[in-house]
């Protein structure tokens, strides 16, 4: 019988153990593969040492990742808040109006911004008739952070509001009861209740925003790279598999890294909860 | 049973071109039913709209051969893509270089011209071009030049050089292109070289002229130009001449001009694939496509020129005669793209790795839209120096992040501690 039901485990389970070793696994051995070999398939470290002239994109794709990541989080957090609050009819409504961008391409999006953050473009002519003169927007630092946060705000805000909307009442009652003020409540139950949705959040927008490269390309004008677009060229213009496999693993360490900080960070609040 | 009509199959491939130097009609109608795989860049052919000719349409009803048309928009995601594996065209229409790079790694069939009746009308100077020498892989498909377009109400004078994309004046105005091929050819023009050199040192000096043109805070782009250019957004942008006829239909204010230093004329060139299925009827659509009427339309479509005389000499030709698309011969310098060896390919994309990284000292203020302007900026970046200025401030900044996050899971973990010994 025991046999039996493990048989019939291991069955059910088999169509996504193929899965991943097909689509997750190979893959990856193949990036370390490329990463280690020249384009002759000899070992060679040398990818790993053209990487130190990469160093600026990193740093500037981490910051800019960073920087997206905090200011989705905090337009995020009081909005799930405030969604969570409503009733069920207005919640559903309201997380509609949030995945009702995402329906439409990614890349129309940002071009759409394009057009948007222009100088001769659709809000600087609407400032010029107020009176304000142009603000220079398009090709700066900003406007693909801007790209960024509103690309990537829905995956901050879906994390976060389903952990509120199953917060159990009785929790924040019993906060109530003891005294605490509406600053308290939230302060001392509600942010460390949601932070599993929180934590999955930054990990949604953090790792895109990192990897990006249609984004700075059309919003920031291609003057300065960020490590998405320096792979993107690897694999599309050079032919380069190998430094662009390279460069995609130690991103992908990076990754990880920040991510096992992550996990550490909310281990901790977790224990405050109890 | 199946192995024997497959066996049967590959003796009647193999017997084809054997067969067609006799029997002329009747083998094309054989084709009939038959599957032809069309790799193009896109919107390069007559599609229908507006009133136009619908050329796949139009081939299938003549010869009943079912066309099946991908595109891509540029040489280079072609190649990765063949050269991957696992897709199978009849034809493609690559850019010169590329033919070259094709031929030379084998990847192209030899073209049966006695089966292209309509190749009488490519005249002798497309002919035998320098990336097919013995002309027995391409028939030539547009003839183009690359230019500078310019938006008469920002510009102070008429520009008749390249080296306006370098003006201080139009900083923050000016468009280059995103691909270090054409880019690196404006800088080679300027300093009067070869585009096909192979000497690392020209390279690394036009590297330093691209570099320099940061100082203007150029925006790199590939299809955006149109946008940009037809908005008025921005005053230049070197494109190519057939694109600058179809931005002029929406802005008026735009015109063209071919830089004295010389510019790049390219020719896309129809080609069969090796491995090609069905090469008779590969034959039929290059042929179809030579066609006047056909090559009429298909050149009104995409405003590059025609190599085809049936098109360029016919006054009936909405674009006869164009200034732009049909310039004097001889009146600037043209230069042809060649297949680089990959030594010179990789410098290449390392150089312009290079120049997209590069902050010129004085144009740092440009990028400060979010993070204010940095006091430090004055110092010169030395070149063999991998930490520029931006790169110190973007690691302070996430060391000054890390460092406030490591504080709290300190302060934290602190208080826990207080509160559980209380």
């Amino acid at each position: 019988m025991n046999n039996r039901s493990s048989f019939r485990t291991k069955l059910v389970s088999s169509p996504y153990i193929v899965w991943s070793v097909l689509f997750i696994i190979a893959p990856l051995i193949f990036v370390v593969y490329y990463s280690f070999t020249n384009s002759s398939g000899s070992f060679t470290l040398e990818n790993i040492e053209a990487l130190s002239k990469y160093i600026p994109t990193f740093l500037r794709s981490i910051w800019f990742g960073i920087v997206a990541t905090i200011i989705c989080l905090v337009i995020a957090f009081p909005l799930a808040y405030i969604i969570s609050q409503k009733t069920d009819k207005i919640q559903r409504t309201m997380v509609m109006l949030v995945m009702l961008p995402m329906w439409m391409s990614f890349l129309i999006r940002t071009y759409s911004w394009m057009a948007l953050l222009q100088d001769t473009g659709i809000i600087n002519s609407l400032l010029a008739k107020i009176g304000i003169g142009p603000i220079h927007m398009i090709n700066t630092s900003g406007s693909v952070i801007l790209g960024m946060v509103y690309n990537f705000l829905p995956y901050m805000i879906m994390p976060i509001y389903s952990v509120m909307a199953k917060l159990d009442r009785s929790m924040v009652e019993a906060a109530q009861d003891l005294g605490g003020n509406r600053v308290a409540v939230i302060r001392r139950c509600i942010i460390p209740m949601s932070m599993p949705g929180v934590v999955s959040g930054i990990t949604m927008v953090f790792v895109p925003s990192v990897s990006t490269f249609y984004i700075s390309q059309k919003l920031g004008g291609g003057s300065f790279d960020l490590i998405g677009d320096v792979i993107e060229r690897q694999f599309q213009q050079s032919y380069n598999y190998n430094l662009g496999a390279s460069l995609s693993l130690v991103l992908m360490v990076l990754i990880l890294v920040c991510m096992a900080v992550m996990n550490r960070f909310t281990g901790d609040e977790e224990g405050m909860v109890i | 049973m199946k192995k024997i009509f497959s066996v049967i199959f590959a003796v009647i491939i193999a017997a084809l071109p054997g067969i067609t130097a006799f029997a002329a009609p009747s083998d094309i109608e054989s084709l009939r039913g038959t599957k032809l795989y069309v790799y193009n860049w896109g919107e390069y052919i007559s599609d229908g709209e507006d009133d136009t000719m619908d050329v796949n349409a139009e081939f299938e009803k003549k010869y009943g051969i079912e066309v099946i048309y991908d595109t891509y928009d540029n040489n280079e995601v072609m190649y990765s893509k063949l050269k991957g594996g696992g897709v199978s065209y009849d034809i493609v229409i690559p850019s010169d270089y590329m033919i070259e790079r094709m031929i030379k790694e084998d990847m192209l069939e030899k073209i049966d011209y006695s089966n292209l009746e309509n190749y009488k009308y490519i005249p002798e100077k497309y002919r035998n071009l320098r990336f097919d020498p013995t002309n027995e892989y391409s028939v030539p498909y547009t003839v183009s030049y690359v230019g500078l377009i310019y938006n008469k109400t920002l510009v102070e004078e008429a520009p008749t050089s390249w080296t306006v994309l370098w003006d201080e004046r139009y900083t923050n105005n000016i468009l280059m292109f995103g691909n270090p091929r054409d880019a690196f050819a404006i800088a080679q023009s300027i300093l009067g070289m070869d585009y096909n050199t192979e000497s690392p040192i020209a390279w690394k000096v036009a590297a330093e002229l691209l570099k320099d043109q940061k100082n203007v805070a150029p925006n790199y782009v590939n299809d955006e130009v149109f946008l940009k250019m037809e908005s008025g957004e921005a005053a230049l942008a070197p494109y190519y001449v057939g694109d600058f006829l179809s931005m002029k239909e929406n802005n008026d204010d735009l015109e063209f001009v071919y830089p004295k230093e010389g510019v790049n004329y390219f020719v896309d060139g129809c080609c069969i694939l090796k491995g090609s299925k069905n090469k008779r009827a590969a034959e039929l659509y290059i042929d179809f496509l030579l066609d006047p009427e056909v090559a009429k339309a298909n050149a009104e479509y995409i405003c590059y020129g025609s190599p085809n005389t049936a098109v360029y000499e016919n006054p009936e030709y909405e674009y006869y005669q164009d200034e732009y698309l049909y310039p004097e011969e001889g009146s600037f310098l043209t230069q042809l793209f060649c297949n680089p060896s990959p030594e010179t390919l990789a410098l290449m994309s390392t150089l312009w790795d290079d120049v997209k990284n590069y902050i010129p000292s004085s144009a740092t203020n440009n990028h400060n839209f979010f993070f204010g302007s940095d006091s430090d900026s004055s110092t010169v970046t030395d070149d063999g120096e991998k930490m520029t200025p931006e790169a110190k401030k973007y690691a302070i900044y996430i060391g000054i992040f890390v460092f406030i996050c490591l504080a709290y899971v300190v302060f934290r973990y602190a208080r826990k501690k207080y509160r559980e010994s209380v």
